[in-house]
């Protein structure tokens, strides 16, 4: 059993045996991390670029930490697309790494498609830390880690998606990933942050909060963006709160051993109440300690493509 | 490219679209004239014999759309280059768009156009800007550029969005039976999108376009058509509720037209899924749903014409993230070969239906003379092998730029020469 | 595949002498079973592991905590798989610390994957000793590691290989002398 592709650009078209295989791995480095020396020598000599165009704290930490802790040689890139001339940048940088012998570049990027487009650049594995609206397929895989760990299995189960779906990678990717593992997925937030025609992706679609609470086993949700008020997404934050944030008066509609998942970081008082995040209901630093395992399990998983043996 | 002194072409289908028939004829040509029509002994000839059998003669072949990009981008595209790749794809005529740097809007713009296109085999027609430097807020001198030799106005690439100078801009226009070629986009609905909006932009996770961006300014202009009695041609439909709409004001005697471009019949938005910048175009690749409506406007005639909107862009620009990348692909070189392949194989149009609306059509809506087969008349034609299969190899594009998405596909004929003005051009 | 058999060099009730004697073996070196723990490597290691314990058992009337440890990430080949190992769980439920650990595995080869897994147990603690026991070893060392309890030594050429099979996974108890398959690679 192994992964099809070299890279991991996303979850569209990973099928249900290579996300198991990841899970399984990823459980396995679960028992490395909890060891005195949380630590093993299998990337010992690959080097791998975290190249992020987008500041993301979080996730460069997790890989980074992930990248570490399977002792392979890390170099960190971060520069934002704002301040150079978009294309330029980019083209150069892959050029550069390419001439720098790199075995894996993990990569963020505010535009969808850029991983892919390294794979036309580099022979180095990629991996896909967040694609603009696309995919950010890591997120999701511990965002399924952290459900499975707790319901056993993904088939049959419900999950809901809360908030900003239409900019969301974290949706696209778990969206994806959750159908193919045979869970079932409900879309809730306000039309204006819906995508077009997701109930074409095979979900449902709700525009009330409600629907999503009486319904949902796991409830996901999303990080509202602040700047999406600006360009009239939806009219206050105060309504948003009131009609999508998740409050523990609110939870008493949701099913009572409803779990709450949210990618981070958290808007506290705007779609997530302190007193849910912090709750029982809550397994949001969970997430975060899966994610590296999920991360170590990727990076395991892709490394042994070597190109030159294929 | 030769200078002609007498040529004939012998066994050759001309094709006279006003009769709607096919007749197998031999043609002399002699100078820049039609000087014999009928059967000719070739063996008593004296001159250039071009043996045309299986070929078809048709009325110089116009693209209505094209983007030159001199002044301002000669690396990307020049008179020169254009009207070189024109050639290749059968054209003896081209409409060149205003989007220059500067943009066509004075007469000295349109004279240089000109002046720079003298000695070329193919007729370049200026098109001139709507409003001053295509900014959307003062027309321009249209009578002065009328006489300066344009043919129509168009703010292509940036529509005229205020509404009120649009309808000036008609109005003006009006006055000297000229033509508007708009764009159609509410830039504030299609704002920072990439693609057409659809489950594609929702799976790709780029932001998209909805058709009713194009749709809205469509009805727009029906309306301005029906308030001020100007002619209006849409270019480059793309949605169904565009066709739908040009269909009904049609119907109701509107002066409006409209063109599509091949790339719009030959891919979806289901294209995208490899993020490939030479298929990002503005107004973007729609749904198969949209594809079967364009199918059925060329049918009925609701579509009049078929246009390239040859849009030459650097390696540089296009070989980026998707969304950083500019819109538009070249397609002088193979407008005729989609045409025949995607709608006369697949029987959308009859071969005699799709040459009609990349050679007379064109010409009828920007009322120009329609090159005549008859003699004494000024020998404007192409020559097409209608049946034959090439390949695309961008490699050999005329072209400064590269930009298309056809590369390595299977093209349905082939141009075996072009004649205007008195010079013959074959590949 | 079918492999073929050269010779079965241990039969079932050979297998289970051997368990015992090595289990006697274990016991007499560490002066009984009170400071012992066994962790059998995956996959065989583990199945001769656990017998080995219960022996000791019948024998100590002791319950010698039992481990299994995943070498695969330690492994030094690594570079040179096309594909990724399916890694499993390695589980060690107490305390290294201290104790005299017995590594378990069916056949002592080149020495890697002990050296692989000596590592692997440097990482989950400090043990007062490391011994290794064995059930088969076929010689071919390209690693300065030696076992400390051998079941058989079975000299072999590198044109062939050692097969324990075990009747918790292999239904019968014996030791098979097979001719290697093809390079696949």
């Amino acid at each position: 059993m192994a992964l099809q592709s070299r890279h991991l650009l996303g979850l569209e078209g990973v099928n249900r045996e290579e996300i198991a295989l990841i899970l399984d791995t990823a459980e396995s480095f679960m028992e490395i991390l909890q060891r005195p020396i949380p630590k093993v020598p299998t990337l010992r000599g690959k080097t791998v670029v975290n190249l992020f165009f987008e500041n993301s704290t979080r996730t460069r930490i997790s890989f980074e930490l992930a990248e570490k802790r399977l002792t392979a040689d890390t170099v960190n890139f971060s520069t934002s697309t704002s301040s150079v001339k978009k294309g330029e940048t980019l083209k150069d940088t892959i050029r550069n790494i390419e001439a720098m012998n790199i075995d894996m570049v993990v990569v963020r990027h505010s535009a969808a498609g850029v991983p892919l487009f390294l794979t036309r650049c580099v022979d180095a594995a990629i991996i896909n830390a967040g694609d603009g609206m696309h995919e950010h397929p890591t997120q999701a895989l511990l965002d399924m880690m952290t459900i499975r760990r707790k319901a056993g299995d993904l088939q049959g189960l419900k999950v809901a998606i809360v908030g900003d779906i239409a900019h969301s990678r974290v949706a696209g990717s778990n969206i994806h990933g959750l159908l193919t593992m045979g869970a079932e997925v409900m879309l809730c937030g306000p039309k204006t942050l819906m995508p077009m025609h997701a109930e074409r992706l095979g979900v449902r679609v709700s525009h009330r909060l409600e629907d999503a609470l009486e319904w949902a086993d796991y409830l996901n949700v999303l990080r509202i963006q602040l700047e999406r008020q600006h360009k009239g997404l939806f009219p206050t934050i105060r309504e948003y709160h009131r009609e999508f944030g998740i409050t523990l008066e609110r939870l008493e509609q949701a099913k009572r051993d409803v779990v709450i998942l949210h990618p981070g970081p958290i808007n506290r008082g705007v779609e997530l109440d302190s007193d849910v995040a912090d709750s029982d209901f809550s397994v949001i630093l969970d997430q975060v300690t899966n994610g590296v395992a999920v991360r170590m399990a990727v990076l395991y998983l892709l490394s042994g493509s070597d190109p030159a043996l294929e | 490219m030769q200078t002609i002194d007498r040529l004939l072409i012998c066994n050759a289908e001309i094709i006279d679209f006003a009769a709607g028939e096919q007749k197998k004829i031999d043609l002399v040509i002699c100078g820049d004239r039609i000087d014999k029509v009928g059967q000719i002994d070739a063996d008593a000839f004296s001159g250039l014999i071009f043996d045309a059998s299986d070929h078809v003669i048709v009325p110089g072949l116009m693209d209505m759309h094209v983007h030159l990009r001199e002044p301002g981008r000669e690396d990307e595209e020049t008179i020169e280059s254009g009207c070189a790749a024109a050639m290749a794809g059968g054209f003896t005529t081209i409409c060149a768009m205003p989007n220059t740097d500067p943009p066509c809007d004075s007469q000295e713009d349109v004279r240089f156009l000109k002046k720079r296109a003298e000695s070329q085999l193919v007729d370049v027609l200026p098109i001139a800007a709507i409003t001053k430097g295509r900014a959307g807020k003062e027309i321009t001198e249209m009578a002065d550029l009328l006489r300066a030799g344009a043919v129509a106005f168009s703010d292509d690439g940036s529509p005229v969005s205020n509404n009120s100078v649009m309808r000036r801009a008609c109005e003006y226009a009006s006055m000297y039976d000229a033509v508007i070629v708009d764009h159609c986009e509410d830039v504030d609905l299609a704002a920072d999108g990439h693609m057409n909006e659809g489950e594609m932009s929702t799976r790709l996770g780029i932001a998209g376009i909805p058709n009713a961006a194009e749709a809205i300014q469509v009805y727009r202009d029906i309306e301005l058509a029906r308030l001020t009695g100007c002619r209006i041609h849409i270019a480059h439909i793309s949605t169904r509720e565009s066709v739908q709409a040009v269909r009904r004001a049609k119907q109701e005697g509107l002066p409006v037209t409209c063109e599509v471009t091949p790339h719009h019949l030959m891919f979806s938005d289901k294209a995208l899924v490899v993020y490939d910048t030479n298929l990002k175009m503005n107004p973007p690749l729609r749904t198969e749903e949209d594809i079967a409506a364009l199918e059925q406007g060329l049918k009925d005639g609701t579509i009049d014409v078929i246009a390239s909107d040859h849009a030459p862009h650097s390696i540089e620009e296009k070989d980026v993230e998707f969304e950083a990348a500019p819109f538009g692909i070249i397609g002088l070189e193979t407008l005729l070969g989609v045409v025949l392949k995607r709608i006369v194989e697949r029987k959308v149009l009859t071969l005699q239906e799709a040459l009609y609306r990349i050679s007379t059509a064109p010409r009828k809506v920007l009322n120009l003379p329609v090159p005549q087969l008859r003699v004494g008349e000024a020998a404007n034609l192409s020559v097409i092998h209608p049946t034959r299969e090439w390949v695309v190899d961008v490699k050999k594009t005329r072209s400064r730029s590269r930009n298309t998405p056809y590369g390595g596909m299977t093209m349905l004929g082939q141009v075996a020469a072009v004649i205007n003005k008195g010079l013959l051009w074959q590949p | 595949m079918v492999q073929k058999i050269k010779a079965k060099i241990v039969d079932a009730e050979g297998v289970e002498r051997t368990i015992v004697r090595l289990a006697h073996e274990v016991i007499e070196r560490n002066r009984g079973a009170k400071e012992i723990v066994v962790i059998g490597l995956r996959t065989r290691g583990v199945t001769i592991g656990r017998r080995l314990v219960e022996k000791i058992k019948a024998i100590e009337n002791f319950d010698v905590p039992f481990g299994v440890l995943d070498v695969t990430l330690y492994r030094d080949d690594f570079r040179r798989r096309l594909k990724q190992p399916v890694i499993q769980i390695s589980d060690i439920p107490f305390a290294i610390d201290e104790k005299h650990v017995i590594l378990v595995d069916d056949v002592l080869y080149t020495g890697r994957t002990m050296r692989a897994a000596l590592d692997a147990l440097m990482d989950l603690g400090r043990p007062a000793s490391v011994q290794v026991a064995v059930f088969v070893d076929r010689g071919h060392r390209e690693m300065p590691i030696r076992a400390d309890y051998v079941g058989k030594n079975i000299p072999t050429s590198v044109g062939e290989e050692i097969q324990v099979r075990l009747k918790q996974v292999d239904q019968e108890d014996c030791v098979l002398l097979v001719e290697s398959p093809e390079e696949v690679e």
